[in-house]
């Protein structure tokens, strides 16, 4: 029954979300068409048969935010300090490709870490090749201490498929 | 939107201040490394520092601003921010899948040598914790 009226939940709350943002009231009329906008969109979505997002533990995505935001403070400066020449390794800073072997396959789960390494100022997502599941990143800063697969596959990819899968 | 500066509370006025200079000061570092650094995979980096701390501390100045000013709270930079956010990634992955193809079809780059397309194959077969060794292909020695 509630997914006649809303097959995709998570999209009609976004779209119900952003038409009072962009209203810039809570007014009746903004409510309403508001509520138009989170009731009519996902039935387009139906007719494009998107594969709905599912949520399995949506408070994961509490501690996931937290870890990606600090990464993300913390690697804008030292991304600063790299393009500012002040960064520890010096003029001997390496950068360069990593291979990352991936377990997860769903795909939203896929876009997300995407988003996340790309967001992330010092790796880039170049490459996913899908039959063998294998990410290739390219890294600005290669320290010889650093173990990227394993710090991609435990902050971010351990607690994606738990959202996700 | 109407009152400009003159029914701005002080206090909302200076944070607001001090977050877009911040966030601008971020941007500018980045638009810099574009200058700086030496590949093109190391400039698409570069970047990302406007379109995440950057862009935020912006947005949040905003926030603050215009709390202050209309004496409410409707923070539709929210959706700047979202948007932003979900946006920039796809531009940058194309770039840099777009040089990696140039490069592994012909020497026009920067003469960075990258892992050529399935040179990992090899790599699924073994347990993830043996090949973690990161493969440091542009060392620069052509620079």
């Amino acid at each position: 029954m509630i997914r006649a009226v809303l097959p995709h939940p998570i999209l009609s709350l976004g779209l119900f979300g952003a038409s009072l943002l962009l209203s810039g009231s809570t007014a009746p009329p903004s409510l309403a068409l508001a509520l138009l906008m989170a009731l009519a969109a996902p039935q387009i979505m139906r007719v494009l048969d998107v594969e709905p997002v599912r949520l399995r533990k949506p408070l994961t995505l509490l501690s996931f935010a937290v870890v990606v935001t600090r990464d993300i403070i913390r690697s804008n400066w030292e991304v600063a300090l790299v393009v500012l020449g002040l960064n520890p390794s010096g003029d001997k800073r390496v950068s360069g490709f990593v291979h990352i072997p991936l377990e997860m396959r769903d795909r939203y789960g896929l876009a997300v870490l995407a988003v996340v390494i790309t967001s992330t100022p010092g790796t880039i997502w170049v490459e996913y090749e899908d039959a063998t599941g294998v990410l290739l990143l390219h890294i600005l800063d290669l320290q010889d201490g650093d173990d990227w697969a394993e710090r991609i596959k435990n902050r971010y990819e351990r607690r994606l498929m738990e959202i996700f899968e | 939107m109407s009152g400009f500066p003159a029914n701005v509370p002080a206090w909302a006025a200076l944070l607001a201040a001090g977050l877009v200079l911040f966030g601008a000061g971020l941007t500018f570092i980045g638009a810099l490394g574009l200058v700086r650094l030496q590949t093109f995979y190391e400039r698409v980096h570069a970047p990302t520092l406007g379109a995440t701390l950057g862009m935020f501390a912006v947005l949040c100045g905003s926030v603050v601003y215009f709390t202050g000013a209309e004496g409410r709270f409707m923070p539709v930079e929210l959706l700047a921010a979202v948007f932003f956010t979900a946006t920039t990634p796809v531009t940058l992955i194309i770039l840099a899948r777009a040089a990696l193809f140039r490069d592994r079809t012909d020497r026009s780059g920067d003469g960075v040598r990258v892992p050529l397309e399935g040179e990992c194959a090899g790599v699924v077969r073994t347990p993830p914790d043996v090949i973690t060794d990161p493969r440091r292909s542009d060392a620069p020695q052509d620079r």
